[in-house]
C-alpha cells in the first residue's frame, strides 16, 4: 500500500532550529567542500590574497619597464624565461599581457570575488541573525566555480603565446582576431572562459546573498535596523545580478565571433592585404554590452567597501553612523544610476554629442549620492570619540581616496573635456584611486576589523600602522603624479615613451612612480606576515574586541557551524546605538530591548515599549530568571 | 532564590516567502537581463547599414503552439497536486514533458529549415540577423533543457509520492520556470516577428 509524507511548510516559517547540531565533518567537508558560509568566506579571501599578490607584482613588473626604460631585465630571465628579449628588455607584447591581467585580476578576481565573496560570505548570516546561507550548495558552488576559473586564468599565464593581451576591456576586433597579436590567441580564448566561470560563480553567489538577506533575518531584524554592511551587499548583489548576464551575453557573442566565425563585432577587415570573411558586425555594439557591466561592476567593487567603512567608522568614532537613512537612500540611488551611465565611457566612440549630453549629465548626477556618503562619513568623525585601530585608519584612508578619486571623475564625465583626457594617465589615476585603492582599502579595513571573529584572534596593530601609513603615502605617491602626467597628454597602455621628445621632461616622474609602486607592494608583505602570523600566534581575541552593537559579536569567540549555541538573539534596535547618552556603556548591542534600557530611551522608543505591550495577543513576551 | 520576570517588547518577524522560490525568482531576472542584452544588441544592429530582413520559418509557429500547450497542461498537473490527484498529475507532467521535447524538435526542424533557406550562423553567407536567430534560439532551447530536466525530476517525486497539496514547493518551483521559459519564447518569438 502506497504511503504519503506529510511535510507542512509554513511559507513564512524562519529557519531556526534545523541545523545548529554540531557538524563533525572530516577535513574534506570541513575545510574544503564545506557548505559553512564562514568557511567559503575564508576561501574567498586566501584566494584573492593570492591573486592579489600576483596582480600587485604584474603591475611592478610593468612599472620597471615604465619608470626604468633603460633597464636590463635579465635578471627576470629565471621567471619570465622567453618574455625578457635577448637585449634584456620587456617583450612589447608581454608589457599588453601584462597590463590586461593586472586590470582582469584586481577587478574581477580580487575586488569582486575576493571582497564581494568574502565580507558577503562572512557577514551577511553573522549580522542578519542567520545560521547559515539560504543555499549552502550553492554557496559552496559558487566558491569552486570561481576556483575553476582561477585555475583557467592562472594556466593562461604560463602559455607559449601568454595570456590575454586586448586590455581588460577586450575589446574587438583586437580581442576578436588570433592573428592580431599573441595575446589574442589561446590566452583569450582562456580568458573567455575564465569568465564565463566566473560570472556563474558571481551569480550563485549574488542569488543567495539577496534571498538570504530578504527572507532569512531573525526576528526584529527589520530593514531598517540592518547594519550598512548588509545594506550595501545586498545593493552590490542586485547590481551584479542584473549586469552580469550581460557580460556574459556579450562574452559568448565575442567567443562565436572568434571560433565559430559569426560576425557580430567584426566587419570589412583587412589583414595582409586579405580581406576577412566577416562582414555586418559592429565592435562599437561590443563597448555598449560590455560597459553596461563595465560601469555596474565599478560599484559591484566600491559599495561593500563604502559597506564595511560605514560600520568600522561608526563603531570606532563611538557614534552613530551619521544619516542613516541617507546612507541607504545614496547607495540605493548609485545602483540606479550605475545602470544609466555607461556611454561615459565611449564618448569618443563618434557617438552622437547630445546622446553624450545625455550620459554626461545622468554621469554627474552621481556626484551627489557620493558626496552625501563623503559629507556622512566626516560628520561621523566629527567630535566622535575616534579610536584609531588600523580598521579605522584604512577606512579613513578610503574617504580620502574616494573623495580625491571622485573629484577627478567629474571631469572625466565631461564629455568635451573626456576628449582630452580619454585614455591618458589621468583615467589612470582617477579609477586607480576612487575604485581600486578605496576598494582596496575597504577590503583591508574589513579583514583588520573582522579578522577577531574570522580566527579568534588579534592581529597585530604596530604592524598594521606602519602597513597602513606606506600603503597610504605609497598609493597617493603613485597616482597623484599620473594627474600631471595624464595631463600633459601620456596615453595608457603604452610601452615606452622614449621615442616622443615631448614626454621627456617626465622620466624622473615616471622613476618616481615606479619607486613608489615597489614600495607600496613590498608593504603589502607587512600585511601578509601579520595575517598568517596572526592566524596561529596571534593574540587570542575577546567576544567583542571592539565593543561593537552587531549580531556578529554575541557569537562565540570561535563560531561553529551554525553560528550561534541556542537560539538566535532577536533584534530590537538598529546597531548604532553608540554614547547614547544616558546609558552605562558607550554602546548597547542590538540584541538589548528598549525595555531594559530606560534610562537612554528616547520618547518614541518609549512609546515602542508601550504600544507593543498593550497590543494583543502574543505582544507581551515574559521571561522568567532564576537566580 | 527569587524569580525575576523581565517583559520584553516583541521582536517581530520580519517578512519572508519561501528561500528557495525567492532564488528561482532571482535566477529568472538574470536570465532575463541576458536576453534582454541580446535582443537590446539586436534593434541596436537592426538600426546600423548591412542589417538583411529575413523570413522566419512556419515551425516557429507551430513551436509556439506547442510551449503554449505545454504550459496549459503543466497549470493542469498543478491544480491535480492541489486537489490530489496523483495519478492525472503523473499524466499532466508526463504530457508537459513529452511536449517540452516537442517544442525542441519543432525548434530544431525550423533550424533545418533555415539552413534550407540560405539563413547560416556562421561562415560566408551568413549574416547577422541569422546568427541573432540562432543564438536567441539555441541559448533558450539550452534553458529549456533545463526545465526538462527540471520536469523529469518533478515527474520521478512524483511517482515517490512526494508532491502532493501539503508539498508543493517543487511544482511550483517548477511551473515558475516552465512558465517563464514559454513566455520567454512567445517574447522571442513575437520580437523576432516585429524586427525582421
Amino acid at each position: 500500500m502506497a504511503t504519503t509524507d506529510i511535510h507542512i511548510h509554513h511559507e513564512t516559517e524562519h529557519h531556526d532550529d534545523h541545523d545548529h547540531e554540531h557538524h563533525e565533518g572530516n577535513f574534506w567537508t570541513t575545510y574544503i567542500f564545506s557548505q559553512d558560509h564562514k568557511v567559503i568566506a575564508k576561501q574567498f579571501l586566501i584566494t584573492g590574497i593570492f591573486w592579489a599578490l600576483l596582480g600587485g607584482t604584474l603591475s611592478v613588473i610593468f612599472r620597471l619597464q615604465l619608470g626604468f626604460p633603460d633597464m636590463n631585465l635579465d635578471w627576470l630571465k629565471p621567471v619570465l624565461g622567453e618574455w625578457i628579449t635577448p637585449e634584456g628588455k620587456l617583450d612589447p607584447e608581454f608589457y599588453l599581457a601584462l597590463v590586461t591581467m593586472h586590470g582582469t585580476i584586481m577587478v574581477f578576481f580580487v575586488l569582486t570575488a575576493g571582497l564581494s565573496g568574502t565580507f558577503s560570505n562572512f557577514l551577511i548570516p553573522l549580522q542578519i541573525g542567520a545560521r547559515d546561507m539560504a543555499s549552502g550548495f550553492m554557496n559552496m558552488l559558487s566558491y569552486w566555480f570561481f576556483f575553476l576559473s582561477s585555475v583557467i586564468m592562472f594556466i593562461s599565464l604560463f602559455l607559449e603565446t601568454g595570456p590575454a593581451g586586448g586590455g581588460w576591456t577586450i575589446y574587438p576586433p583586437l580581442s576578436a582576431l588570433p592573428q592580431a597579436i599573441k595575446g589574442s590567441g589561446t590566452g583569450m580564448t582562456l580568458w573567455l572562459v575564465a569568465m564565463a566561470l566566473f560570472i556563474v560563480s558571481t551569480l550563485l553567489g549574488g542569488i543567495n546573498y539577496i534571498t538570504t538577506i530578504i527572507n532569512m533575518r531573525t526576528k526584529g531584524m527589520s530593514f531598517t535596523r540592518m547594519p550598512l554592511t548588509i545594506w550595501a551587499f545586498f545593493f552590490t548583489a542586485i547590481i551584479g545580478l542584473l549586469s552580469f548576464p550581460v557580460l556574459f551575453a556579450a562574452a559568448l557573442l565575442l567567443i562565436f565571433d572568434r571560433s565559430f566565425g559569426t560576425s557580430f563585432y567584426l566587419s570589412d577587415i583587412f589583414i595582409g592585404g586579405e580581406a576577412l570573411p566577416h562582414t555586418g558586425g559592429s565592435p562599437i555594439l561590443f563597448q555598449h554590452l560590455f560597459w553596461f557591466l563595465g560601469h555596474p561592476e565599478v560599484y559591484i567593487v566600491l559599495l561593500p567597501a563604502l559597506g564595511i567603512t560605514s560600520e568600522i567608522i561608526a563603531t570606532n568614532s563611538r557614534k552613530p553612523i551619521f544619516g542613516y537613512k541617507a546612507m541607504i537612500g545614496s547607495m540605493l540611488f548609485i545602483a540606479i544610476l550605475s545602470f544609466i551611465v555607461w556611454a561615459h565611457h565611449m564618448f569618443v566612440t563618434g557617438m552622437n554629442p547630445f546622446l553624450g549630453s545625455i550620459f554626461m549629465l545622468l554621469t554627474l548626477i552621481i556626484a551627489v549620492p557620493s558626496a552625501v556618503k563623503i559629507f556622512n562619513y566626516v560628520t561621523t568623525l566629527w567630535k566622535g570619540n575616534l579610536i584609531f585601530t588600523p580598521a579605522m585608519l584604512f577606512s579613513i584612508g578610503l574617504v580620502s581616496f574616494f573623495l580625491t578619486g571622485g573629484i577627478t571623475g567629474i571631469f572625466l564625465g565631461n564629455s568635451a573635456v573626456d576628449i582630452q583626457l580619454h585614455d591618458t594617465y589621468f583615467v589612470v589615476a582617477h579609477f586607480h584611486l576612487v575604485m581600486g585603492s578605496a576598494s582596496f582599502f575597504g577590503m583591508l579595513a574589513g579583514v583588520y576589523h573582522w579578522f577577531p571573529k574570522m580566527f579568534g584572534r588579534m592581529m597585530d596593530n604596530r604592524l598594521g600602522y606602519i602597513h597602513f601609513w606606506v600603503t597610504f603615502v605609497g598609493v597617493y605617491l603613485v597616482f597623484f603624479p599620473m594627474h600631471y602626467i595624464g595631463i600633459a597628454g601620456f596615453p595608457r597602455r603604452y610601452y615606452s615613451w622614449t621615442n616622443f621628445e615631448t614626454f621627456s621632461g617626465f622620466a624622473d616622474l615616471n622613476t618616481m612612480v615606479s619607486v613608489a609602486a615597489i614600495l607600496t607592494l613590498a608593504a603589502q608583505f607587512i600585511f601578509l606576515f601579520n595575517f598568517f602570523y596572526s592566524i596561529f600566534r596571534g593574540k587570542a581575541a575577546s567576544a567583542n574586541p571592539w565593543n561593537s552593537n552587531t549580531l556578529e559579536w554575541t557569537t562565540p569567540r570561535n563560531p561553529g557551524h551554525g553560528n550561534w549555541v541556542g537560539e538566535i538573539p532577536s533584534v530590537y534596535r538598529w546597531p548604532y546605538d553608540y554614547s547614547k547618552p544616558g546609558a552605562k556603556d558607550d554602546f548597547i548591542p542590538q540584541t538589548v530591548p528598549y525595555s531594559e534600557t530606560p534610562e537612554s530611551n528616547l520618547p518614541h522608543e518609549n512609546e515602542l515599549i508601550r504600544l507593543e505591550s498593550s497590543g494583543g495577543d502574543g505582544s507581551i513576551i515574559v521571561e522568567g530568571n532564576k537566580h | 532564590m527569587t524569580t525575576d520576570i523581565k517583559i520584553v517588547e516583541e521582536a517581530k518577524k520580519p517578512l519572508s516567502m519561501h528561500p528557495q522560490k525567492f532564488a528561482m525568482w532571482l535566477f529568472i531576472v538574470s536570465v532575463t537581463m541576458l536576453f534582454m542584452a541580446w535582443t537590446s544588441a539586436y534593434i541596436v544592429k537592426r538600426g546600423e547599414p548591412g542589417w538583411s530582413s529575413f523570413e522566419l520559418p512556419q515551425e516557429f509557429w507551430t513551436s509556439s503552439v506547442i510551449i503554449v500547450l505545454s504550459s496549459i497542461s503543466l497549470i493542469w498537473a498543478q491544480v491535480s497536486a492541489k486537489r490530489d490527484n496523483l495519478e492525472m498529475v503523473k499524466v499532466a507532467v508526463s504530457i508537459t514533458t513529452i511536449l517540452g521535447l516537442a517544442f525542441l524538435a519543432a525548434q530544431w526542424l525550423a533550424w533545418i529549415k533555415m539552413v534550407e533557406m540560405n539563413y547560416y550562423f556562421t561562415g560566408m553567407g551568413s549574416n547577422t540577423s541569422s546568427s541573432f536567430i540562432y543564438v536567441l534560439t539555441g541559448v533558450h532551447g539550452l534553458h529549456l533543457i533545463g526545465g526538462i530536466v527540471f520536469l523529469l525530476i518533478v515527474l520521478v517525486s512524483t511517482f515517490r509520492y512526494k508532491i502532493h497539496s501539503k508539498n508543493m514547493v517543487r511544482m511550483e518551483m517548477c511551473a515558475t520556470y516552465w512558465h517563464f521559459l514559454g513566455g520567454l519564447w512567445l517574447y522571442l518569438f513575437v520580437f523576432l516577428v516585429l524586427n525582421r
